[in-house]
């Protein structure tokens, strides 16, 4: 009749956001959903330029793409979620500019937008397509992460991914509905730099939570 | 000094300026803000409203040119869009054919079959139509608009629609355009049904498409009244050649002339079509919205200490609005038009222009010191962050140039937008939105200063109005002990969140507006995009008033008047489609006999109503037949030709001569089906779809109901017994369930105030400030013994006066017969019982006695050394009769009857006097003190044990009310005591410790033990019986366990906790009263302790902290600070810990996190005392109440008001017994509350 084992089946919500585990699958799967649905509605933008007028079965055309795309892009955007804390913690400089959710919201939206004047803007040429992107890429990392370790993963990331899907689409199992290749290949890597950047925004503030119970944790102890 | 520097002083130095500009004139800058918004967003009044219907324009088809690209300055009346060539021209050939005359023998089949069979040859005609002049030979195939691939998507429309050629449809295309299958066809109906879509659909059908006009006025129908076909043949021509056509329209009207046709062709009709919005479109514009709105509420919520948070988040979304408008108004103003979907790109620049600034301005003059003026407060705010908000606006500005540069049109139309929209909103932040927070924080500081005066300084008097003359008076209570609910206070409930999600659904009526709201939009988008609907309407209005419509009416003539009985307002009612078998009876009867059904030939009519086919079709039809070919008319727009009008007679022989041979057995059922029954069936259908489904959604929503809400609803898996339904809680929002009877028994008999308070379960004994003690028993509340504080009983005159007040003159109408000794004092058992609820009578009483302060029992003369029980009773002179005969005179006659007859007492009286409690006194032989105060109490068994001030323990029989031993080892009093088994700890003044043990002359193995008291936690406590000689010896006396006074003892599972005001806790053995730890880590005396069976350990401090400690090896589990002041009690269940404070909070805690799961904010001087029910039914005393709470979710349970005069009186020792009742004190009364459900829940 320890203090300990009397009271191990209580408080159901507290107990399970102080357990680190728990915490982290939650954050995950918080994660992962957001990345599905950015992957949905990204992905519906993009239909949007090349089809302007939709046949009866709208719908359908949201799942026409390659049905394992929303969840790669949700596993990566957990697994990118998560990393982003964990590199903060390991190189010991934890990020500090504005860490609140408007902040992060304000993030998500010009995330949004940037994809949304890839998708619907008529750019003279690829190369003023992408340095435009590369400049709203760059803009978005300097308002809202201007963290070294942020800028270094956001483009390793970005340079993984376009490098993965360029060899998926050689090997076939991947293919652009655009028949204008070079666009997709100039926009690609600053949307992943930028899609990495939000994220990692989103899983920061996630993590903040965890700190914040922790550091209770720590201060009762 | 550098520049920047310099440049940060002057910024400063402008902003504070700005600062007091704003706090001083706030009234005529907000006007003049005001002003200057609507100034700026007046040339917003030009553009035109967003709406996604296709827009009309009308021109005259002689002098038609294609407009050129470039806008002609000229012609001010064109809109914008007619610019360059249109999509496609669509000439229409409007067909009109019936039987004529209609013959008896013809079937419904007839209406429709030979008319429809005659496209064939129209298309051929229309096909092979050739135009040679010099220029060359043109044909349709060379004018009309080539279509190539449907989409994908419709490959089920391939058959019929055509492919790769013309664009040329016509009710022919059922039947690939070829008269073999028309044939061959045998239920023309079906095949042109199948291909209608399934279910609710609000777009244009295939067959609106193809017929060309709308469903109902096409005739195809065996019901038709009018027996007249009408269909199109719609030909799509990519150019426009007004020769071709118009050879084509004259080789058509001499083909099949329209005699009375008064269609006009000069005019042509151009349709443009905006920015189709569809779900794909929605659903990412839906996304940015929901990001705005999440970005705008977590901004918002960022305000904080201001007077109305809701006004200045309001004044903060308008800033970045009306900036957002400006913006445009000015850019418009300066010729710039937007090109760019609104819409879209609104989300964006809000986002862009942003929150923070408003928010960063708000955060600095709230955090100004608060006892600066508020003009002062406001310049200082500003100048804080005057420089932060300045660089903010530049470095935005900056990033908006840059993408200026990037010279996508698009994109730098929106900077430009934002530019303007960031510069205008810094002069709103500054102007409009500096004011408005100057205004609120001098409307706190208002609040502020009415809070602190009095009353009547800060508030107008509350004028009596006429109608109420008084403020409306409580709500009247039929009897003391009525319960009622106190509306709980919710808001300082820490509800769980699900359930404030469901009260705050069922305070809004959330759902119910919601689907209100989205029911009138439904019905409102059906009246307006239904083709018979608004829409429609509107667009006819519209054409009415363009020149087009302007033709008026044209003569509505019959077309064939060969046959007299037709006459074309008659055809309205007559019923169509007589059955066979009434031929016979028409031919007798003639055509114009009235009420009998008489065939009558169609009327070919060309009325105004078909002045424009496409008036009267849903517009969307074209672009969703252009858009089967991927061609989108978005933005772009379609030139209507005039339509052509063919009209077609066709002799019944025709008709008969195409008919198929299936056609005669498809007849419809002779029975006069007449379409109003039909219509009834198609209703009946519906009606019963519609029941059908509405059932099924209420099972839908029960289930979801049960799944939701289980039927434990609201017990999280506590293994709790079921909550009854008086134990719902009760809450502002109308519930309210029924008044469970709990009602408190009041135990009447102190005269002073209680101060101690003992139970062991079985019985209760309570001590008051005059130093009596009453036993009661605590199933019934009877009065079993009283003990008196002797002393006083022999304080000469008063001991009357004492004793009358004392016991209640009611119940006791003998109050001299008690006296101190006296053993059997409540003898009137039956009395006692009988009368629990004595309050009532208590008005009765005599005023004579009401005014004077009760203070006898303080009175102490002290007079004699001896033990009063020694003295016979009626030693002393006693008012007692001279005063009960008063009280008999005062005595309003309904209480009388509640008077025992005074004879009874009466032959006892000597009886009482005679009562041999003289027993041998342990005590006996020296003096005792018996003027000191009893400090602490406990009761085991029917042992009493009372510490005294004097450092006396006395160990008091709780039946016979004798006492039993005395122990005077120690000097300093005894301020808390504990008796466990047969062991006393007594914790003194001084800081020492005794531990006695109780030992009789027999051995312990002889101990009685009374029945098991409900709780296994206990260990039976044994009963001394009345023989037994008890001897109390001081076993250990730890001196200095504490430097300073002992404030708590507690008992329990062998261990004895003492909290001293020495910021200690010690644990003790209680076998070997050897001390097992030391406990620091308060920073405070200790104020409450609580340690039961499972070594749950809890301390709290006057420093506000609690601790958890193991027991086990003395180490702190954990460490919080809950309360500003004192912690007064603390208690434990096996999930969490409930401790209230001097700030009358009741926080509980996470017992194995020591996280705080919420906290009830009590009102100002509730009682600090709590008690445990049951796992989760907390009990608090108030303030003449005791409030009943749920613990799972903090909800208020039931509040039970002890008494009438509640105020004043609060509860401040509360012991919670073991079967379920509460004992508490209130003022010189006990009161015993059971709570049934619980009882219940324990049997």
């Amino acid at each position: 009749h320890t203090w300990n084992s009397s009271v191990s089946q209580v408080g159901p919500y507290i107990a399970v956001i102080t357990n680190r585990t728990t915490n982290v699958v939650i954050r995950g799967t918080m994660l992962f959903s957001v990345g599905v649905f950015l992957a949905l509605v990204l992905n519906l933008l993009q239909v949007q330029r090349n089809v302007t007028l939709f046949p009866p079965d709208v719908l359908s055309s949201v799942f026409s793409s390659a049905w394992w795309v929303p969840p790669c892009c949700g596993s990566a955007s957990a697994l990118i979620g998560l990393l982003y804390p964990c590199i903060d913690h390991c190189l010991g400089e934890p990020h500090k500019l504005k860490r609140e959710w408007s902040s992060v919201m304000r993030c998500v939206a010009v995330f949004v937008g940037i994809n949304h004047a890839s998708a619907k803007v008529d750019f003279a040429n690829n190369v003023q397509l992408s340095l435009t992107l590369a400049a709203l890429s760059i803009g978005l990392w300097w308002t809202f992460d201007r963290s070294r370790s942020g800028f270094g993963l956001g483009v390793g990331i970005a340079l993984l991914a376009t490098l993965v899907t360029q060899l998926l689409v050689y090997n076939g199992v991947f293919q652009y509905t655009s028949p204008d290749f070079l666009y997709i290949r100039s926009w690609l890597p600053c949307i992943f730099f930028a899609g990495v950047i939000t994220i990692g925004n989103i899983g920061r503030q996630l993590a903040l939570y965890e700190c914040k119970v922790v550091q209770e944790k720590i201060h009762q102890d | 000094m550098t520049v920047r520097e310099r440049l940060r002083q002057n910024i400063s130095a402008a902003f504070y300026r700005h600062g007091l500009l704003c706090a001083s004139y706030p009234v005529p800058i907000v006007l003049f803000t005001s002003a200057s918004i609507l100034t700026c967003c007046y040339p917003l009044l030009k553009l035109p409203l967003p709406g996604t219907g296709p827009v009309v324009f009308t021109t005259g088809v002689r002098d038609y040119t294609i407009p050129y690209h470039e806008p002609q300055g000229e012609i001010g009346e064109r809109p914008e869009w007619y610019r360059g060539p249109p999509v496609a021209y669509i000439q229409q050939v409007l067909v009109k054919a019936a039987v004529s005359p209609w013959d008896n023998t013809l079937v419904p089949v007839d209406v429709f079959r030979s008319p429809i069979g005659r496209v064939f040859s129209l298309l051929e005609e229309i096909r092979n139509h050739v135009y040679t002049d010099s220029s060359g030979v043109r044909s349709l195939e060379s004018l009309c608009l080539q279509v190539t691939d449907l989409l994908p998507g419709l490959r089920r429309m391939q058959t019929i629609l055509p492919e790769h050629g013309c664009l040329l449809v016509s009710p022919g295309n059922y039947w690939q355009n070829q008269r073999d299958l028309f044939d061959l066809d045998s239920d023309l109906l079906k095949t042109i049904h199948q291909h209608e879509p399934k279910g609710f659909h609000i777009s244009t059908s295939l067959r609106d498409l193809l017929f060309g006009v709308m469903k109902e006025h096409t005739g195809v129908s065996l019901y038709s009244k009018k027996r007249v076909v009408t269909y199109t043949i719609t030909i799509a021509l990519s150019s426009y050649d007004p020769r071709f056509l118009g050879s084509l329209r004259a080789r058509l009207k001499q083909l099949h002339p329209s005699l009375n046709c008064t269609l006009r062709d000069d005019h042509m009709v151009h349709v443009h079509f905006k920015e189709e919005i569809g779900i794909a479109e929605l659903i990412p514009l839906v996304t940015t919205y929901i990001i705005l709105f999440a970005y705008i509420y977590f901004s918002t919520r960022k305000i904080d200490m201001v007077k109305s948070k809701w006004g200045l988040a309001l004044a903060a979304v308008v800033t970045v609005l009306s900036s957002l408008l400006m913006s445009v108004g000015l850019c418009t103003l300066f010729g710039l038009t937007p090109t760019l979907n609104g819409g879209e790109i609104f989300p964006y620049l809000v986002v862009v222009i942003g929150l923070e600034n408003v928010l960063v301005l708000t955060k600095s003059v709230v955090s100004t010191p608060v006892d600066l003026e508020v003009k002062l407060r406001i310049a200082q705010g500003l100048s804080n962050e005057s420089w932060s908000i300045m660089k903010n606006v530049a470095t935005e500005l900056g990033i908006i140039l840059i993408g200026y540069f990037t010279l996508v049109p698009a994109i730098q139309e929106f900077c430009l937008f934002a530019v303007v929209g960031l510069v205008s909103d810094f002069f709103l932040q500054m102007f409009f939105f500096t004011t408005v927070l100057s205004i609120d924080i001098r409307r706190m500081e208002l609040a502020d200063l009415n809070r602190r005066l009095p009353a009547e300084a800060g508030m107008p008097q509350p004028k009596p109005g006429p109608l109420r003359p008084r403020e409306t008076p409580p709500p009247p209570r039929q009897s003391p002990h009525t319960i009622t609910l106190q509306a709980p206070a919710f808001r300082n409930l820490r509800l769980p969140k699900r359930l404030r999600v469901v009260y705050f659904l069922a305070r809004t009526r959330l759902a119910q507006r919601i689907i209100m709201v989205g029911t009138v939009i439904w019905i409102g988008i059906l009246v307006y995009t239904d083709p018979a609907g608004l829409r429609t309407y509107l667009a006819a209005q519209v054409s009415e008033q363009s020149p087009l419509g302007e033709s008026g009416l044209p003569p509505h003539l019959g077309v064939a008047p060969v046959f007299p009985g037709g006459d074309p307002t008659s055809t309205l009612s007559v019923l169509p489609a007589p059955e066979p078998t009434i031929i016979p009876e028409n031919h007798s009867n003639g055509h114009d006999s009235l009420g009998h059904i008489t065939p009558v030939s169609p009327q070919i009519s060309w009325g105004p109503e078909d002045e424009d086919g496409w008036k009267h079709l849903y517009l969307r039809q074209w672009p969703s037949l252009f858009s089967y070919y991927n061609i989108t008319l978005a933005k772009r727009y379609i030139s209507i030709l005039p339509v052509i009008p063919v009209t077609l007679h066709l002799s019944p022989q025709e008709a008969i001569e195409t008919r198929h041979p299936q056609d005669t057995r498809h007849q419809p059922p002779p029975i006069p089906r007449t379409p109003d029954q039909q219509n009834d069936l198609t209703l009946y259908k519906v009606a019963a779809l519609g029941l059908a489904a509405g059932v099924l959604l209420v099972l839908l929503l029960f289930c979801l109901y049960r799944v939701l809400c289980p039927r434990n609803y609201g017990q999280n898996g506590v293994p709790h017994g079921r909550r009854r339904r008086g134990d719902l809680p009760c809450d502002e929002y109308g519930y309210s369930p029924p008044v469970s009877e709990i009602s408190p028994l009041l135990l009447r008999g102190h005269s002073m105030d209680i101060e101690c308070l003992a139970s062991d379960g079985m019985l209760l004994a309570s001590c008051c400030l005059a130093g009596q003690i009453r036993v009661w028993d605590a199933q019934t509340g009877d009065c079993l013994t009283i003990i008196p504080n002797n002393g006083l009983r022999r304080s000469s005159s008063s001991g009357g006066w004492e004793h009358r007040d004392g016991w209640d003159p009611m119940t006791m109408p003998e109050p001299d017969t008690l006296s101190g000794a006296d053993t059997g004092a409540c003898l009137e058992g039956a009395e006692c019982d009988g009368y629990p609820l004595r309050r009532r009578l208590t008005p009765s009483r005599p005023a004579l006695f009401v005014d004077q302060p009760d203070l006898t029992p303080l009175i102490d003369t002290n007079f004699s050394e001896l033990p009063p029980s020694q003295k016979p009773p009626k030693n002393g002179f006693d008012f007692g009769e001279l005063v009960d005969r008063a009280y008999q005179e005062h005595e309003p006659s309904p209480s009388l009857a509640f008077t025992p007859s005074p004879t009874a007492p009466q032959p006892r009286r000597p009886s009482v006097g005679d009562q041999p409690v003289m027993s041998p006194d342990p005590c006996s032989p020296g003096p005792t003190d018996w003027d000191s105060s009893v400090w602490a109490m406990e009761l085991r068994g029917n042992l009493i044990a009372a510490g005294r001030s004097s450092g006396k323990l006395e160990l008091w029989d709780a039946v016979e009310g004798s006492l039993r031993c005395c122990n005077e080892d120690g000097v300093s009093g005894i301020t808390a005591l504990a008796f466990h088994n047969n062991r006393i700890v007594a914790a003194r003044l001084n800081g020492s410790l005794d531990f006695f043990t109780v030992e009789t002359n027999k051995p312990l193995g002889l101990l009685q033990y009374r029945g098991a008291p409900g709780r296994g936690s206990m260990p039976p406590s044994p009963c001394y019986r009345s023989e037994d000689v008890i001897n109390c010896q001081l076993t250990r006396s730890v001196q200095c366990a504490h430097q300073k006074p002992i404030t708590v003892l507690r008992a329990a599972a062998g261990r004895v906790v003492t909290g001293s005001q020495d910021h200690t806790v010690r644990v003790y053995r209680l076998e070997d009263s050897c001390c097992l730890f030391t406990l620091q880590g308060h920073s405070g005396g200790i104020t409450s302790i609580y340690i039961d069976q499972t070594m749950v350990l809890a301390s709290g401090g006057q420093d506000g902290a609690i601790c958890l400690w193991d027991v086990l090896t003395g180490s702190r589990v954990s460490h919080v600070y809950g309360h500003r002041g004192d912690v007064t009690s603390l208690v434990c269940t096996t999930s969490c810990v409930i401790s209230s404070g001097l700030d009358d909070l009741i926080c509980i805690w996470d017992r194995s996190t020591g996280i705080k799961l919420y906290s009830i904010q009590q009102e100002v001087g509730c009682g600090a005392s709590l008690g445990v029910i049951s796992e989760s039914l907390l009990v608090t005393g108030g303030q003449g109440c005791v409030s009943f709470w749920d613990l799972n979710f903090g909800d208020l349970l039931q509040t039970v008001y002890l008494g009438q005069n509640s105020e004043g009186q609060g509860v401040r020792q509360l012991l919670v017994l073991e079967n379920a009742a509460i004992v508490c004190d209130f003022g010189s009364e006990l009161s015993l509350v059971y709570v049934p459900s619980v009882l219940e829940k324990l049997d």
